[in-house]
């Protein structure tokens, strides 16, 4: 397949104002005749259907949750990038261009990720506007902060809330269109299938969480924000309901995948504290600004934090990467961290855990400027552990986070299949081989709010669209295929719950395709999770019937589309021979540990297609140039 | 979807308002800050009866409250209105609160809110009883054993003679001082005032007010059955 | 730890339900309380019987997904906590634990420990936002904003919409949660075109879709999640009744409607 990713001509600086010049549009009396569904309803897909609703279409809207302000977007903490240089401190358009392509190692396409910063600006006026009460200073501008190692303040935010406040923006808009009629909202719906019609893609099967029953939508156009698939690692810090069931049913229908094995682990997470551990609770970055992280120098110590004098401590990151100590990118201090534990010198009953001591800063600026900026993250984590901070210092593990691979697209965030666009977290789009702090909530938005609604007229005005109805055969072989799907799982009357099989997915995926992977590891990874997947199919025990609310079927529905992701990203870390970013291969490294690239041969974005049940997927390549920026190594020494 | 058009005309805005449950609460507010002043006085009136010619004060007060019978009975109407209007919004708010919840919990237990707040539905209607009981025994006299007209002392001392009578006032006074704790605080929030500045002042105010209007009159009949009021009547 | 569990079991809207006993000998006290319910409900599996089902999602308390009462108490009563915030090191050993869903006639069971609140959304659709198309907003430092109002809103604006307000309160009162949205957009200045149109028509919703009166039992401030202020009952209030006096008709070409 060839992959055209419909990237403008002409300066970069232009290019998104032209593609928008020449696109078609759809006169305002003909809008309603639209049919549009957007699969998802959190950042990317809420402030799409919002947007479609405004601009006249005719849309629907599902999501698997009650409503759609519960989307996995709301959990998100620290904030929000734009280009606004309100700080005057050297901030621009390019440099947040810049800034997003080196963080994510020079594996995104320049194209796209300027118009991100571009739209960056407009992001943060609409939701001003909207009444998202962001952080402001006492002259009544909007307040910033630097995040994830950035040099300039550009982060705006809503305390820690930033994602809630800012989906909340976006649900308000939805149900606003909902109220006048342009949205119909389908709230427990999870998408099990894709039609496509004339290699098209024309519609959803659907199955009502309550009741049970497959549903067959029909539209001219399917927009899918339906979020990341962190989860396939079981511990992540997504939410629950997280999954890649959209997006893996889509890609089963010719959509391509990118990039599966490019995800993020986050440095600051809670510990695991047993085996009934369900998911993993993020402590905010900003805490690496004041804690300093470190680990016993001896193996095995077991003494209690306060026990271990100055000298018998290791402040890594410090001693390792001197000029950004505490405040290195988040791959880097994830591995370190990881490197510790491996080493044996980790922390807590697990001795999966380092340190992040406030002592020293509590010493010098007093217990009450700390908890003055960390106050509600420190309630969190004594929420969680029981433990008090302020008197030992917290434990932390890195843990799963966001995931940059996605469904393949182009610049106009279409996917393989014509008439499938994919917003947010479940493209691949922006981010590269690692996503720098605050860009996702800046990425689903500028796709929701402004790229989409360009694009999905400009597809609807160009193309000619046969009247399709329901009764299509396409239409009812996707209803029987979901239907399938279920009957299979409920009569598969194992002995294993769900939840096993997730569990023993998620622990090989972390030991093999997580925080650093080697070919060995793969490999074995690999044969592993085609064990589990025909175990799965056989000895899978999901009680109750699919005719009514059914969590357990839910589950297993999203579980068994993991097992299938799981193999896909270890095929993709198998073949990608180079570290970058949030991928990191042993057998390539410098000689001081850090992750070397390797551009002449993997500067591509490696596109998955599906060839089949059984058949290996084949491998497509986008090759990624650099006009602007020229790759360099990322040094954080 | 629901539709809420602007309503046209004022009593339309008036009616619409009624209909809804925060005018409901409006108007149990207000009509329960009139009631409120009325306890006020009708307990600055009662306490004349520790001045020393309390049985000649008392009936000057009555005398004077008499004076003019258009204007005693357009209080009494304005009163009448209020007690009927606060009432029976109150039925109405407590039928809807019924239905929004039918089925019960297995437990529930109290987190914040206060016994004075949570028994508003006892001391309510043990307040109305009162009130009928009271207009009876001492202002129409219907049910005193030796009720004299335009003898407000007189009519006290010889009523609360009666230990069951007294005992009745005593433990509707300390209603009425439950209903005022929460009432009085509720009246302010139901109308919207509520600063984080004036919180814990306005609910001392409302319980002080309730503490001193129901203690107030509770000394009356204690110290008559003590014999500390009422030596010079036989 | 060992904990005797009493669980509403009903399997729908319109079946009837019941308290049904369980006993779950080896509960770790750094488990959320959700993590010993998944536990419980693997070993229902494991008996072929049916799990319990609760609603959950970010597990991180701010979705706003779980809740129900335990204890009689909405999320378990612990100040600003959801219940898959709650650890069990608050519970000890021999514990015997009720376990409810929220009780409401606006929100119905859907099962088990399951209900139905989209009349959360309904209120919302009233007048919960501001009108601005994607595209129309000025510059974000156009409007300059004290930042006291800004943290009034914020305040406001955290509601998570979980319903423990309507669960705990004695007449099943959605003012809480109502009141939070108009005060967040009523003191911004973005929101003041909609102000009093935005009163009148939240609340109209919240009395159609059947919620009891708020009688300020400050019920659901204690058990907020997010600790919501009263204060905002009585913004709403105050906003409610300008609006039934102050609000012009609409007019003919659309208006504020
Ligand atoms: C703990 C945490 C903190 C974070 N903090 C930050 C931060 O500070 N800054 C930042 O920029 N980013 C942050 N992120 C990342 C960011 O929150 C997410 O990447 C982003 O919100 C994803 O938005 P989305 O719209 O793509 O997907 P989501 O918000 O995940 O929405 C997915 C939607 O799809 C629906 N859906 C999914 N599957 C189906 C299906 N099969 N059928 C029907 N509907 C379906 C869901 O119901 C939901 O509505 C954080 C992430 C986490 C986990
Ligand atoms: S006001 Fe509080 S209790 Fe009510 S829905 Fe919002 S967060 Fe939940
Ligand atoms: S599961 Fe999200 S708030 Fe509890």
């Amino acid at each position: 397949m060839t992959l055209n990713s419909r990237i403008p001509t002409g300066p970069i600086e232009k290019a998104w104002e032209s593609t928008k010049f020449n696109m078609k549009l759809v006169n305002p009396a003909n809008k309603r005749k639209y049919h549009v569904i957007v699969v998802g309803t959190g950042l990317a897909g809420g402030a799409c259907a919002a947007s479609l609703g405004e601009l006249g279409y005719n849309v629907t809207a599902f999501c698997f949750q009650d409503s759609p302000r519960r989307a996995h977007s709301i959990a998100a903490q620290g904030g929000i990038n734009a280009a606004k240089n309100y700080r005057n401190d050297g901030d621009s358009i390019y440099r947040l261009f810049y800034d997003t392509l080196k963080g994510g190692d020079f594996r995104a396409r320049e194209h796209n990720v300027y118009r991100l910063a571009q739209v960056s600006v407009n992001i943060i006026d609409q939701c001003v506007a909207q009444g998202v009460p962001f952080a402001r200073e006492y002259g009544g501008t909007l307040a910033n902060r630097s995040f994830g190692g950035a040099q300039v303040s550009r982060t705006f935010y809503a305390r820690g809330q930033t994602g809630q406040q800012l989906l909340i923006g976006a649900y308000q808009a939805l149900e606003r269109q909902v109220a006048s009629g342009q949205v119909k909202m389908l709230t427990r719906s999870e998408m099990v299938d894709l039609i496509v019609i004339d290699g098209k893609a024309r519609g959803i099967v659907t199955r009502n969480l309550v009741t049970g029953k497959m549903d067959i939508h029909i539209a001219d156009a399917v927009v899918m924000g339906t979020g990341g698939y962190g989860n396939v690692f079981y511990l992540s810090t997504n939410a629950k309901g997280s999954n890649v069931t959209a997006s893996w049913r889509a890609y089963k229908r010719g959509a391509l995948f990118a990039n599966p094995c490019f995800t993020q682990i986050h440095p600051t997470c809670i510990p695991v504290s047993g085996e009934y551990q369900s998911k993993l609770t993020l402590m905010s970055e900003s805490l690496r600004n004041d804690g300093r992280i470190w680990a016993p120098k001896q193996l095995g110590d077991k003494r209690s934090a306060d026990q271990i004098p100055e000298g018998d401590r290791d402040y890594y990151l410090e001693r390792m990467y001197p000029s950004f100590g505490n405040l290195a990118p988040r791959d880097i201090s994830s591995r370190a961290a990881k490197r510790v534990c491996d080493e044996g010198r980790g922390v807590g009953e697990t001795g999966l855990g380092v340190y992040l001591d406030f002592r020293d800063s509590i010493q010098r600026l007093g217990e009450n400027t700390i908890r003055e900026r960390y106050g509600n993250l420190f309630e969190i984590y004594e929420r969680i552990t029981g433990e008090n901070p302020y008197k030992s210092p917290m434990r932390i593990f890195p843990a799963v986070h966001y995931t940059m691979g996605g469904l393949w697209v182009d610049y106009h965030l279409m996917s393989t299949i014509p008439g499938l666009f994919v917003l947010g977290e479940a493209n691949f789009s922006d981010h590269g081989a690692n996503r720098l702090g605050a860009s996702a909530l800046m990425q689903g938005l500028a796709d929701g709010y402004f790229v989409a609604p360009y694009t999905i007229t400009n597809y609807l005005a160009d193309t000619k669209l046969e009247k399709v109805s329901a009764d299509h055969i396409e239409a009812k072989g996707a209803l029987e295929n979901a239907e399938g799907i279920t009957k299979r799982l409920l009569n598969a009357k194992g002995k294993k719950t769900v939840t096993q099989f997730h569990r023993e997915l998620g622990k090989t995926i972390w030991d093999y395709c997580g925080m650093s992977r080697d070919e060995a590891g793969l490999k074995h990874a690999i044969g592993k999770v085609q064990e589990l997947k025909e175990e799965f199919w056989k000895n899978v025990t999901v009680p109750g019937s699919g005719s009514d609310l059914n969590q357990q079927l839910e589950n297993a529905g999203r579980v068994a589309d993991f097992l299938e992701l799981g193999e896909l990203m270890c095929i993709d870390a198998l073949d990608r021979n180079e570290s970058c970013g949030g991928h990191f291969r042993e057998e390539y490294q410098t000689s001081d540990g850090e992750a070397q690239r390797d551009d002449e041969k993997y500067s591509y974005v490696a596109a998955w297609e599906y060839k089949g049940e059984g058949a290996a997927p084949a491998l497509n390549k986008e090759p990624l140039t650099f006009e602007y920026v020229k790759p360099a190594q990322r040094s954080y020494k | 979807m629901a539709t809420a058009a602007a309503p046209n005309s004022k009593l339309q805005q008036s009616l619409a308002l009624y209909q809804s449950t925060i005018g409901k609460k409006y108007v149990v507010a207000v009509t329960g800050a009139v009631l409120f002043l009325f306890t006020i006085g009708h307990m600055l009136g009662n306490l004349q009866i520790y001045l020393p010619n309390a049985q000649e004060a008392l009936a000057n007060y009555a005398k004077l409250l008499h004076a003019s019978a258009e204007l005693l009975w357009a209080v009494r109407i304005a009163l009448l209105t209020c007690f009927v209007l606060h009432v029976v919004t109150i039925a109405q708010l407590y039928n809807l609160n019924r239905a929004a919840r039918p089925q019960s919990y297995v437990m529930k237990t109290p987190t914040m809110s206060t016994y004075a707040s949570r028994t508003m539905y006892l001391s309510g209607p043990i307040l109305l009883f009162f009130v009928l009981y009271h207009l009876s025994h001492l202002t129409t006299g219907a049910t005193h054993p030796s009720f004299v007209e335009m003898d407000p002392y007189h009519n006290l001392v010889t009523g609360f003679r009666q230990p069951m009578a007294s005992l009745f006032y005593i433990i509707a006074m300390s209603m009425l001082g439950l209903h005022l704790t929460h009432g009085v605080w509720s009246m302010f929030q139901s109308m919207g005032f509520n600063h984080p500045r004036y919180r814990n002042g306005l609910r001392n105010f409302a319980t002080a007010a309730a503490a001193i209007i129901s203690l107030g009159n509770i000394s009356i009949p204690v110290c008559v059955l003590l014999g500390i009021l009422g030596k010079d009547l036989v | 730890m060992k904990l005797t569990l009493n669980v509403w079991r009903q399997s729908g809207p319109n079946t009837p339900g019941k308290m049904v006993k369980y006993d779950l000998p080896n509960v770790n006290e750094d488990m959320s309380f959700l993590e010993m319910l998944d536990v419980l409900n693997e070993t229902l599996i494991a008996k072929s019987e049916e799990p319990v089902t609760f609603e959950h999602d970010c597990r991180e308390g701010i979705c706003g997904s779980c809740g129900f009462m335990i204890n009689g108490k909405a999320h378990g009563g612990f100040p600003k906590t959801t219940v898959c915030q709650l650890h069990m090191r608050h519970y000890k050993d021999g514990d015997e634990i009720f376990i409810e869903p929220w009780r409401a006639t606006a929100f119905p069971i859907v099962k088990d420990l399951m209900v139905n609140r989209s009349a959360f959304d309904r209120i919302i659709q009233a007048g919960g936002f501001i009108s601005v198309p994607t595209g129309s907003a000025v510059d974000g430092n156009a409007i300059p904003i004290p930042k006291s109002n800004a943290d009034r809103a914020m305040d406001a604006a955290q509601c998570i919409g979980c319903g423990a307000c309507v669960a705990s309160c004695t007449n099943a009162s959605a003012s809480l949660f109502t009141s939070a949205k108009i005060a967040h957009l009523n003191l911004l200045p973005q929101g003041q075109p909609e102000k009093l149109d935005r009163a009148l028509k939240m609340v109209t919703v919240m009395n159609e879709e059947k919620f009891g009166s708020c009688t300020n039992l400050q019920e659901c401030e204690a058990t907020c999640p997010k600790g919501i202020s009263i204060e905002n009952i009585a913004i709403m209030n105050r906003h409610f009744v300008e609006a039934s006096f102050m609000q012009r008709p609409a007019m003919s070409e659309g208006g504020a409607g």
